[in-house]
């Protein structure tokens, strides 16, 4: 393997008393499908927060590509190329799916006054192109969905709800994209839908390197190509699925000691 | 498919701007208190009864659909309206008033409505801008009508005074920054001198190639007040900047304004500038204040410190609240209606700000979204179908 995309060590994260992150060391390779997993409040989310910028570490480097980030902002991340989900979705309820999808190609749109005020057949030109690649995209994920794009989100149950937030998170083409639980709230057959949708997005952004924190064992055994196990915030295994479910240490942490 | 075509119809839509035009006459017109009454309960009837039989939805779906040509016919029934009351100042006055207020309440419905910013010193940036058109018609330096543009400015200048602490605060404590903003204005042109102190200063007219505002329209046999010059100059610059708002909704900034004010953590993860989007918003709206107040300034003749009090940024922030938050076209009907209502009717004169009160209380309860809720986005509201 050459050099990995995303290389955390030795990430340290503390809320006062609480060391959510203890020196974890965390690699992913670039075109790699990585599972992050570990009992509620072993720091998965945290170190998803870290990586994106919305916190930052106390210790430790993160670098990304050739960049540290660090110590970069969230805006400076993802203009680098990583883009998340969130664990309880986090969408605009009142704007349309095609404004939700937008904001996640916000760096790829012309934000200049004159552009959006004065040139408007220019601004109805990129619009266009946006609309057209917004349903395209939407389109691989649910062709009933992509008919709904001028809808309010609001209306739109779980499943199409997370199938927008990926689609958000997919619309820049980054290089990067960190699932944050996308099965939450969703029956076993819609989680096996959305991804089977993800997997297809992925052959077509040839490429794409994916982290994903899952809690259904079946997800990870199937679309991940190695695994990382956190507990109390220490990394305590890493491998493939079938080695890791192998592990003392990790039967140990979700099932208790025997 | 006739069903189709009949809904982009402009027909419903004129008819509408016809029937708005003559009531707004005839309300405008209205000198006894019970014909007044009889127009308002017939309003409420009307709107109830459109709304009943499916009226309302079509004229909403044909005024969606032929917008460009209903905000030209708001314009011409604006201008037959004054033109029916050419030599009444009073009326020109209430409704001028009104179209400056509307201005003043775009700017707010862009820090408010889309990015957020809760401004309660609505009037002081209103206020700065009467007063910069005060002190440029004294010193004479500079040609009048740079004191639109220049107002504005000046608002959007002192307004950054207020950015840090905008920006570091959220929500109740935003709001009490920009209150404490508003007293402050107030109290530091009640002790300044230069600026009349509390007894306020006159403002000059404005003038345009050698003619002054002030004097009465003549043409021929036709003469009309004063007031219908700066009537139209109000209605300008409140059809420029409608249009300027209106696109910048339907705007990748707009979309950028709504995504901070909604969900800040999503939009930083997705690249976007808090800080510099709540700036741009803050200052525009600002500006809109600003520009509306210099035309004012003119328009009043004679301002005082009283004139910008917290309870004038109050009735701002009601016109916003009353009308529909994000609605430009329920921030214009709540202007006129909290400019005209209160005139037309001296009793509630003395009581207007429980009025309001009680009105902003109803509305938040029955109908938080307001009179005219905003609807979703459409970039390009004439292109029809986009697939």
């Amino acid at each position: 393997m050459s050099a990995p995309l995303l290389r955390c060590a030795g990430l340290t994260c503390r809320f006062g008393g609480v060391v959510a992150l203890d020196r974890v060391d965390f690699d992913v390779g670039e075109g790699e499908i990585v599972g992050l997993i570990g009992p509620n409040g072993s720091g998965k989310t945290t170190l998803f927060n870290v990586v994106t910028g919305i916190y930052r570490a106390d210790a430790g480097t993160v670098a990304f590509g050739d960049m540290d980030i660090a110590r970069a902002s969230a805006q400076a991340i993802c203009r680098a190329g990583i883009t998340r989900t969130f664990q309880r979705s986090r969408m605009c309820l009142p704007l349309s799916v095609f404004d939700n999808i937008m904001i996640g190609n916000h760096k790829c749109l012309n934000h200049g006054f004159a552009f959006n005020l004065l040139r408007r057949s220019a601004f109805a030109a990129e619009f266009r192109d946006n609309y057209r690649e917004a349903r395209e995209l939407l389109q691989v994920f649910s062709p009933r969905l992509a008919e709904r794009i001028e809808e309010p989100v609001a209306g739109l149950p779980m499943i199409d709800r997370r199938r927008i937030e990926i689609c958000r998170a997919l619309i820049s083409r980054p290089r990067m994209i960190l699932l944050d639980e996308p099965s939450a709230g969703m029956t076993h057959e819609e989680t096996r839908e959305l991804m089977d949708d993800i997997l297809l997005v992925r052959e077509r952004m040839a490429g794409l390197t994916i982290v994903i924190i899952e809690h259904e064992m079946g997800v990870i055994e199937r679309i991940t190509d190695r695994c990382a196990v956190l507990n109390y915030g220490r990394k305590i295994s890493e491998g493939t699925f079938a080695a890791i479910a192998r592990d003392s240490a990790v039967q140990e942490a979700y099932l208790g000691v025997a | 498919m006739t069903a189709i075509t009949d809904r982009r119809s402009p027909g419903p839509a004129v008819v509408f701007a016809a029937a708005a035009t003559v009531y707004g006459i005839l309300f405008l017109g209205a000198e006894k208190e019970r014909a007044l009454a009889a127009l308002i309960v017939g309003a409420a009837l009307a709107v109830w009864l459109a709304a009943r039989f499916g009226l309302a939805e079509a004229v909403r779906a044909s005024i969606g659909a032929n917008e460009t040509a209903f905000q030209a016919a708001a314009v011409a029934g604006v201008l037959i309206a004054a033109l029916w009351f050419h030599d009444e100042h009073f009326v020109l006055l209430m409704m001028t008033t009104s179209l400056l207020l509307m201005v003043a309440a775009l700017g707010l419905t862009v820090q408010f409505g889309y990015a957020g910013i809760v401004n309660f010193a609505g009037s002081a940036f209103v206020g700065i801008g009467c007063y910069t058109a005060a002190v440029v018609t004294k010193s004479a330096v500079l040609p009048s009508v740079f004191t639109l543009p220049l107002g504005g400015i000046m608002a959007a200048l002192v307004g950054s005074i207020l950015i840090l602490p905008v920006l570091r605060t959220r929500g109740h404590y935003a709001a009490l920054v920009t209150i404490a903003f508003g007293i402050l204005f107030k109290t530091f042109i009640e002790v300044n001198d230069a600026l009349g102190g509390p007894q306020g200063m006159s403002v000059g007219p404005l003038r345009l190639a050698g003619w002054s505002f002030n004097d009465p329209i003549r043409l021929g046999s036709f003469e009309a007040s004063f007031y219908l010059a700066y009537l139209v100059v109000a209605l300008a610059l409140l059809a420029l900047m409608f249009v300027l708002v209106r696109r910048l909704e339907r705007s990748w900034i707009g979309l950028a304004m709504d995504a901070i004010r909604l969900d800040e953590i999503a939009s930083a993860c997705y690249g976007l500038d808090i800080a510099r989007w709540k700036i741009v918003a803050f200052t525009l709206g600002n500006f809109l204040a600003g520009t509306a107040g210099a035309l004012y300034g003119h328009v009043l003749g004679f301002i005082a410190p009283n004139n910008f009090t917290f309870g004038d940024s109050l009735i701002l922030v009601s016109i916003v609240l009353l009308g529909g938050v994000g609605n430009p076209w329920g921030v214009a009907v709540a202007a006129a209606f909290v400019v005209i209502l209160p005139e037309k009717f001296q009793i509630i004169q003395e009581y207007r700000f429980v009025l309001y009160a009680v009105l902003v209380i109803l509305i938040l309860l029955f109908r938080p979204e307001g009179l005219l809720p905003r609807r979703l986005r459409a970039y390009l509201p004439n292109a029809g179908s986009l697939r």
